[in-house]
């Protein structure tokens, strides 16, 4: 399918952009992850 | 024969619900559940994130692996009227896509377990996918009618994966209940086969009624549940479960016992009833004594022994 013809309002459109919003909190809930547990490592490592 | 063509031109966007399907969703969450089993039993104190990032580890493994497994067998997915219906035969979703999720996710869990809980429990969760795509799906599930035998192994593995992540070693108990799974595994399997024979033997998967017949698979059922209802209560006396998990286990081993033995005595091969009640109980042989090891160490209950 040519990019310029897409149709962002379509079903498809639609569709893609449940699965980039997907990937978008999948990415995040990991960023937070990783955050908090560095903030855990840390602690762990400076209260022994 | 299952579309697997990657040139094949979708006719629609693959969805979030296509990627979530890939997961094997129930198949994750039994996975998670007796990793959470692990976790929870297991002597000493870990942190509540921890805990929750090493399941959250086991439960993106155990998806990815699934993902792979259906990349890989997407020929005979397609084949089977039980797995038709799965993202990549309808052509949802395309194999590379699927292999280039299935790996990526394997690799990102194995990463995060290590860099955040500890190396034990990642090599064992690397052990895990590694068991399960390669020896499992790749090697074993074409060519012999050991393969869920074997194979079941990897589905084993996450109370001792859970066990790692608390304590950073393996010891008795935790194989204690990697042998339970593994040592249900093939009833649990052959109980399906035995209605789906058909199924199988039209992909060319080599199940044991395929390969030898339904008579000696009934029999290697019976055989597979009486060893697996001693097995199922030993956590009582190894310290690891107490009364509620005894009186429970043997309850839902004797209960599996009886219907290996209505499995073995069933002589309607078409509609197969036994075996489909056998294959209901032996999940909750599963959920129920594993539910009760987990309420007992959470309530602090004494255990029988030690």
């Amino acid at each position: 399918m040519d990019d310029n013809s897409f149709d962002k309002n379509g079903k498809a459109g639609r569709e893609r952009r449940k699965r980039n919003i997907a990937l978008a909190l999948a990415l995040g809930g990991l960023v937070i992850l990783f955050y908090l547990m560095s903030i855990v490592q840390w602690h762990g490592n400076t209260s022994q | 024969m299952a579309v697997i063509d990657d040139t094949l031109s979708y006719a629609r966007v693959t969805t979030v619900g296509d990627f979530f399907a890939l997961l094997k969703p129930r198949v994750m969450s039994l996975v998670v559940f007796t990793g959470l089993a692990g976790i929870v039993v297991a002597p000493g104190h870990v942190h509540p994130l921890t805990a929750f990032t090493a399941l959250l580890c086991i439960a993106l493994a155990a998806g990815a692996s699934g993902a792979l497994n259906m990349a890989y067998d997407a020929d005979i997915d397609g084949v089977m009227s039980r797995t038709a219906t799965r993202p990549i035969p309808l052509g949802h979703i395309a194999r590379g896509d699927a292999l280039a999720f299935g790996w990526t996710i394997s690799a990102m869990s194995v990463a995060i377990m290590w860099l955040f809980v500890n190396a034990l429990a990642a090599g064992l969760l690397a052990f895990t996918v590694f068991f399960y795509v390669v020896v499992y799906t790749l090697g074993l599930k074409r060519r012999t009618p050991q393969n869920i035998v074997i194979g079941g192994l990897a589905g084993a593995l996450p109370p001792a994966i859970g066990w790692a992540a608390v304590t950073g070693s393996l010891s008795l108990p935790p194989l204690v209940l990697v042998a339970i799974i593994f040592m249900w595994t093939p009833p649990h399997f052959w109980a399906l086969s035995l209605w789906r024979c058909e199924d199988y033997a039209r992909a060319g998967v080599p199940m044991l009624p395929v390969v030898k017949g339904k008579p000696t698979t009934r029999r290697h059922i019976f055989v597979y549940a009486l060893l697996l209802a001693p097995l199922g209560v030993l956590p009582a006396f190894i310290g690891l479960g107490g009364l509620l998990y005894l009186v429970l286990s043997a309850t839902m081993g004797f209960w599996m016992l009886l219907e290996a033995f209505a499995t073995l005595r069933e002589r309607d091969e078409e509609r197969e009833p036994a075996a489909k009640r056998l294959f209901g109980v032996s999940l909750l042989y599963i959920f129920v004594p594993f539910t009760a090891l987990i309420v007992e160490h959470l309530l602090h209950l004494p255990s029988l022994w030690m």
